[in-house]
Parts: C-alpha cells; sequence; structure tokens
C-alpha cells in the first residue's frame, strides 16, 4: 500500500514487535492481537504526530481511529486534507 | 534462621559428608553462627545456624535419641512455650529451652499431624530411624523456602536452590515451563522451579520419603469464605486487634534484641505501634528512603517514627546502588524477577544487620488478608463497569486507581474499556481479577528465542492455575476470588521469596509477620469483602481496627505502592555514565546468541530505548528487568556452578564495601538532597 503504511508497518514492528516480522493484514485490530497496550497508544500517537505533523485530539484517541494500519491511514489522511483545506 | 540441607538415599549407601558441606558452604549468609552436620548411613542432614532462640542449647542437627528421630529445621515456631507446656504435661521430658526440641516432641505425640499446632513460619526436615522416613515440611504460607531435587535413588533438599546446584550431580538447566510462568504470573508456581528437575514444596504442604516414594500431603489451605454471622463492624474490629496484638507478641520472642520496619504505611506502623503497646523496651526501627520523590515515603515515616517514638534509621536508595548491587540481589532472589523492588530490601537488610539485629517484625501480609492492594480495587470497578458496559461514568472509577500512572490516565473510555478486560463475558471467569495483568505481562514472550517459545507454548488459558484451586473456588465471592490467587501466587512467589526471606537472609536477617500468623488469615478469610473494602476504601476494617494506634495522617493517607526505580537503575542517563559491565555483556547480541533464550534482535531496540532514557511504561521496564535478571541466573548458575570457586565473579561483593552507603538521620527534615539526584526519574511524556 502507502509509503505511510510501510512506515508504520517498520515503526509497529521496531516498537511493538521487537524486530519479530508482522504477521497481520491492514484491517486486524491491534488489541485483538494484543499488539498495544496503554503506554503502546501514547508511543503510536507520539510517532504519528512526529512523522505526520498532525496534532491528535484527546477525544480522536479512540480505537476508530488508531486500531489497524488501515484505520490510522484513514484517520491521518482525513486530518491532513481538513488541515489543507483551511 | 537458619539454611538447612539433606542428602538422604532409597538404599544402604553411605552418605559422603563432603557434598554436604559443600551445600552448605553456598548457605552461610543463612547461618552465619555456626553449622553443623549429622550423617549416618544413607542420611545426611546439614544445618547453618543463625542463633536467634537458645544460642547455648539449639544447635542443630539435634537429635531425639530416645525415638530415633533427627531434625533440621529453618524458622520458628512461636508458640513452642505453650506446646512445650502441653507436651510436658503429657510426659515428654526437655532437654533445651528452643523451639527444635518442641518440633521433635510434637512429632512423637502427633506424627505428621504436629504441623496443625503450630503457630510459625518453618521449613524443616525430621528423620525417622526406625521407620526409615523422611519428613520434610512447609509452613502455612510459604514464610520460609523448601527445595527438591530428585537423582535417581537420592533425594537432595535445601532452603536455597543454590545448595543443589552446587553439587556437581545436579543438572543446571533453564526450564521453559518455569519461564513461561515468571513471564504469566511474576513468579513460577509451585512445586515448579526456574531450573529443570528442581522443585519447591509448596507452602502448607508435607513431603514424605520413604523406600524411595514421594508423596506430598496439603495440610492447610487458606479459605475465604466470608461468615454471615450478624455482626457489628466494631465486634470484627475488636477481633482482629485483639488478634493481631497476640500475633505481634508472640512475634517478639527471642533471645536477642528485635526491630522492626516501619515504611511509613499503614500496615508496619501498625505492627511497631503493636510492640510498642506490648513491650517497655525502646525500640530500633528501619526503612529505606529514595532520592527520586516518585519513591520516596521519608515524610511519613517522620511522622510514624514520631507518633511511636522509636529509635529509627533509615538507608538512602538510589538507583545507580540498584544497579551495583542488582547481580547480588538475583544471586539471593535465585530467579528471574520482572521489577527492582528487592533491590533496597537487599539494602535494608543490610543495614538491620550493621546495626547488630538479627530479627525484624514487618507489615507484610495486610494488603493481602485485608484488601488493600489496586488490583482488588480494580477488579471491583472493572466488575461493576462490566454490569453496564456502555455506562459513561462507570469507568471514571478507573481513574482514580492509578494517580502514578500517567500514561494511563491520557486513555479514553474505549481504550481503557478494551485495557481492563470490560466485557460481559469475562465476568464469570474466575481469574477475572487479574487477566489483565497477566495478559500484559505474557506480552513479554515476545522476547523469547523461537526454540525456547515453541518450548514454552503449552497450557492455554492459565490452565496450571487453575489446576490449584481450592475445589469450592467458582463459589466465592469475586472479592475473595481475587485475595487467593494474589495470597497464594504473589505473595509466597515474591514477594515473600525474592522480596523478603531472600534479601532478609542474605545478610543474616530473619522477618517476623504478624499479618501472615494463620489465625489472622484465617480471620480475614471470614470478615465479609464488604468491609475489607467498603466502596473502593481499601482495608477499611484493618483502618477502623488501627484507630487510636497510629497517627491519623498515616491512616488516612493516600496508599502508595511500594516500588523502586526499574530500567534507570541500569541506563543512567542525564549525568553521562554508562551502563555497568555486567549489563553491556549480559544484554550484548553476542551473550544473548550464546545463551539462546532471548532474541537478540528484539532485545537491542529495547536496549537502545532504555539508553535514550525512553523507557517509560511498566510493558518496557519490566521486559528489561526481566531479561537482565534472566540472563543474570543463567551467568551465576548455569554457565557457573554455585560454590565453586570462581562461580558469580560477576556478582558477588568483593571484600570489604562495595559500595557508598548513605544512612538517613530521622531526627531533622531531609529536605536537602543533592539537585543531580532527581535525574533518575523516569521521563513521562
Amino acid at each position: 500500500m502507502s509509503d505511510m503504511a510501510d512506515s508504520l508497518r517498520a515503526f509497529i514492528q521496531e516498537t511493538f514487535l521487537f524486530g519479530r516480522e508482522p504477521d497481520f493484514s491492514d484491517d486486524d485490530s491491534f488489541l485483538d492481537m494484543g499488539l498495544i497496550d496503554s503506554t503502546g497508544v501514547l508511543e503510536l500517537v507520539g510517532y504519528l504526530e512526529d512523522t505526520h505533523g498532525v496534532k491528535v485530539e484527546d477525544e480522536e484517541l479512540v480505537p476508530e481511529n488508531l486500531d489497524s494500519i488501515n484505520q490510522i491511514v484513514r484517520f491521518i489522511e482525513s486530518k491532513q486534507s481538513a488541515a489543507a483545506a483551511t | 534462621m537458619c539454611g538447612i540441607v539433606g542428602i538422604i538415599y532409597s538404599e544402604r549407601v553411605p552418605v559422603d559428608p563432603r557434598p554436604l558441606r559443600r551445600m552448605l558452604a553456598t548457605l552461610g549468609h543463612r547461618g552465619p553462627d555456626e553449622q553443623g552436620i549429622y550423617v549416618d548411613g544413607p542420611v545426611g542432614l546439614g544445618h547453618a545456624r543463625l542463633s536467634i532462640i537458645d544460642p547455648a542449647g539449639g544447635q542443630q542437627p539435634m537429635c531425639h535419641r530416645e525415638a530415633g528421630r533427627w531434625i533440621t529445621f529453618n524458622g520458628e515456631i512461636f508458640n513452642y512455650v505453650e506446646l512445650r507446656e502441653e507436651l510436658a504435661a503429657r510426659g515428654h521430658r526437655f532437654r533445651t529451652r528452643s523451639d527444635t526440641e518442641v518440633i521433635l516432641h510434637a512429632y512423637d505425640e502427633w506424627g505428621d499431624a504436629c504441623v496443625e499446632h503450630f503457630n510459625g513460619q518453618w521449613a524443616f526436615a525430621i528423620w525417622d530411624e526406625r521407620r526409615r522416613r523422611l519428613l520434610l515440611s512447609r509452613d502455612r504460607l510459604g514464610i520460609r523456602p523448601l527445595f527438591t531435587t530428585r537423582l535417581g535413588n537420592r533425594l537432595l533438599f535445601a532452603s536455597e536452590i543454590k545448595a543443589l546446584l552446587a553439587n556437581p550431580d545436579v543438572p543446571r538447566r533453564i526450564d521453559p515451563a518455569g519461564l513461561d510462568q515468571t513471564f504469566t504470573y511474576w513468579t513460577t508456581l509451585a512445586p515448579q522451579t526456574i531450573f529443570e528437575g528442581i522443585r519447591e514444596l509448596p507452602p502448607g504442604h508435607n513431603l514424605v520419603w520413604q523406600d524411595g516414594r514421594l508423596s506430598t500431603q496439603r495440610y492447610w489451605q487458606l479459605s475465604l469464605v466470608p461468615d454471615d454471622a450478624p455482626r457489628t463492624e466494631d465486634d470484627w474490629a475488636e477481633e482482629l486487634i485483639e488478634l493481631l496484638a497476640d500475633a505481634t507478641r508472640l512475634r517478639l520472642r527471642a533471645d536477642v534484641p528485635v526491630g522492626a520496619y516501619l515504611s511509613g504505611g499503614l500496615d508496619s506502623t501498625l505492627t511497631t505501634a503493636l510492640i510498642q503497646r506490648t513491650s517497655d523496651a525502646p525500640l530500633r526501627t528501619f526503612s529505606i528512603t529514595f532520592d527520586d520523590v516518585e519513591f520516596d515515603e521519608s515524610n511519613y515515616q517522620r511522622e510514624a517514627v514520631a507518633a511511636l517514638d522509636t529509635d529509627h534509621e533509615a538507608i538512602r536508595c538510589t538507583a545507580r546502588d540498584v544497579g551495583q548491587i542488582f547481580p547480588a540481589v538475583v544471586w539471593h532472589a535465585e530467579r528471574p524477577i520482572l521489577r527492582t523492588a528487592p533491590a533496597p530490601l537487599f539494602l535494608l537488610s543490610e543495614l538491620v544487620h550493621d546495626s547488630g539485629f538479627k530479627v525484624v517484625v514487618t507489615g507484610e501480609g495486610a494488603d493481602e488478608m485485608f484488601g488493600g492492594y489496586n488490583i482488588f480495587k480494580e477488579a471491583k470497578v472493572r466488575r461493576f463497569w462490566a454490569a453496564e458496559p456502555d455506562s459513561a461514568w462507570r469507568p471514571l472509577l478507573l481513574g482514580k486507581l492509578y494517580p502514578y500512572l500517567p500514561n494511563l490516565q491520557a486513555q479514553s473510555m474505549a481504550y481503557r474499556k478494551a485495557f481492563f478486560h470490560v466485557r460481559p463475558d469475562d465476568l464469570a471467569d474466575p481469574l477475572f481479577s487479574h487477566l489483565p495483568r497477566w495478559e500484559m505481562t505474557s506480552r513479554l514472550k515476545s522476547f523469547l528465542s523461537d526454540g525456547f517459545r515453541s518450548a514454552t507454548v503449552g497450557q492455554p488459558g492459565y490452565a496450571d492455575c487453575l489446576a490449584t484451586l481450592p475445589e469450592s473456588f467458582a463459589d466465592w465471592p469475586p472479592f475473595c476470588q481475587a485475595q487467593y490467587l494474589e495470597s497464594t501466587i504473589f505473595l509466597p512467589g515474591y514477594l515473600l521469596s525474592s522480596q523478603g526471606d531472600r534479601m532478609a537472609m542474605a545478610h543474616g536477617v530473619e522477618g517476623r509477620y504478624p499479618f501472615l500468623d494463620h489465625r489472622v488469615a484465617e480471620l480475614a478469610g471470614r470478615i465479609p469483602p464488604r468491609l475489607k473494602m467498603k466502596g473502593l476504601r481499601e482495608k477499611y476494617l484493618l483502618k477502623r481496627a488501627a484507630r487510636g494506634l497510629v497517627p491519623d495522617s498515616v491512616v488516612r493517607r493516600a496508599k502508595q505502592p511500594y516500588r523502586a526505580p526499574d530500567a534507570a537503575s541500569f541506563f543512567p542517563t542525564g549525568d553521562g555514565t554508562a551502563p555497568a559491565e555486567y549489563v553491556r555483556e549480559l544484554l550484548s547480541a553476542k551473550r544473548l546468541s550464546a545463551d539462546g533464550l532471548f532474541r537478540p534482535e528484539a532485545v537491542e531496540p529495547l536496549v537502545r530505548k532504555a539508553a535514550r532514557g525512553d523507557v517509560i511504561g511498566q510493558r518496557d521496564n519490566m521486559a528489561l528487568v526481566g531479561i537482565l535478571s534472566t540472563q543474570l541466573v543463567v551467568e551465576q548458575f548455569i554457565r557457573n556452578r554455585p560454590g565453586k570457586g570462581d562461580s558469580h565473579l560477576l556478582c558477588e561483593a568483593p571484600e570489604g564495601p562495595f559500595r557508598q552507603k548513605v544512612t538517613v538521620p530521622f531526627s531533622q527534615p531531609n529536605n536537602d538532597l543533592p539537585a543531580e539526584s532527581l535525574d533518575t526519574a523516569s521521563p513521562v511524556r
């Protein structure tokens, strides 16, 4: 898929899988796979903010936005297009 | 308090005293005062003694000649005075004033059931010459340790595993099942240990060896079945405080002075107050302070000291100290640990020892018995929430539980729901209270190497734990289920061992625990859970019982879990110091590959993260401490044989002080700490 998805996978591989090859699809839930914990959510948000220049609001900190590769890509793209439109 | 060892053959093979001496030599820290061995044909018993009761008459191994019995015993039978009278009235004649001799006569009178008469903390072996039978026993709650291993027609036992491994015939291998349990429950589940072939006698059990056959009997089990009789809170509180006072009184019996740990929390303040009420003698108390305000409780300690008028001394513990002594801590704990919290207790027992004390009373066990832990509160809130999963306000209660975990505070409801297993389906699970903790811990297994990981994939759904539960467990109130899991897994497997017996005995100090008097535990089992935690007020009944005995500020204060700096102890950031050599060596890719337990490519990013000071969450901290301590176990117990001249080079303290000891005067406020010491706090994003 996109560059964004590739770099996300690399981040997840390093941060949550400690180097293990990701063996899940872009729609698989991080929570269901036991991939992410409370610290992990914050690490993920920190990464997205640093890498994609977006600001994730508290109310956006929900699994609907952040729980799979595809959800994150959609979420970031909508943030970016909203920012571009203003 | 002491160390015990033994070798028994099932056939008439004579025991060689040399391996027995070699085993005993590894337990010198437990019993520095004298050593004794007894060898007769196929039986050899050894004892390293810390003399506390009847120093002149209590030498061991001790025999009851007329009956043909020998004993080697570690621990205390606190009601030995009453038992001695009872046995004397039944015609028993005593030669000494020791509790050891009382055990021999009690065995004479009641056989294996003698243990049911004991109020104490013990691990002992009785060799019955005439029946050619060995009885091993361990106290009800697992205060004193006992390990065994079987080599063909031979049984070896010892207070610590290192004594077994000192025997060259005993194989030294990490057991994948033990590692798997450690990275699930934070401890192994007895009889499982971290070493292949080595078994731990579970608390509340006897083990008999006769004709080469082993049989285990449980003689006691914690029962948490509330008593529904109509009783007022005052009735319960009164019974509780009277029993605690008696439990404390019995634990002051010693022919040497008894001191106390005073942490500034409710439990040790209460036990200290009860000592003060019982005895007019000046009382010495001891505590740990931290430079890091995240962990320090010295303000409360100062209040308690002032209110109870004790002669107090504290030792200051820094992250750097933890990093320096950690190899010695693991050498004594003999198992991987996921937190560094035992390390400061190692320093504390050194302070007690250097102050000339061998015995301390401590407050351990109150949180388990009377409902002090956050995990109990958490389970209550989760249960409350799961009943109405869509409730907007029920989960807000979770935010109150962990004010010291900022990462969790930042989470949205949806995430909290997922992390805390708030699903109606989970409600009927008997392990409900502990599922989030065990699940989080199990994630650490992704660091295990493929070979090791596949060897550990077995027991799905916590089958090993479920197998140990009492028959009626499913019918117990959920609060009692949570208490049972905490009191039978974490308490003996970690708190009383890695953080208790092993850290105190590292410096020849015996801990005594009034809250773990079995009568107190049995009373706690009968108290209705609604009085243990009223709403979300933890230890409600205990606080009520303590009123008037401990300062109000200590009763009212928010509970602070005892913790110590983890990753920051090994990777100092900000002051330019490099990690200690052993940390670099044991976590290097080369060493990890050679040892084969962990994946170097997984550990390497974690180490890099720690070096940057970016290890912020529980998972990373536990992973780092767990991996490093496992590597230290391998280094000190597998690569090197304990007791062999050149073993544990990496860790045993060289002669003389290996650390600058800082004790803190308690006569004046301690607010002039050097600013640089605050750098050890974990950064929080």
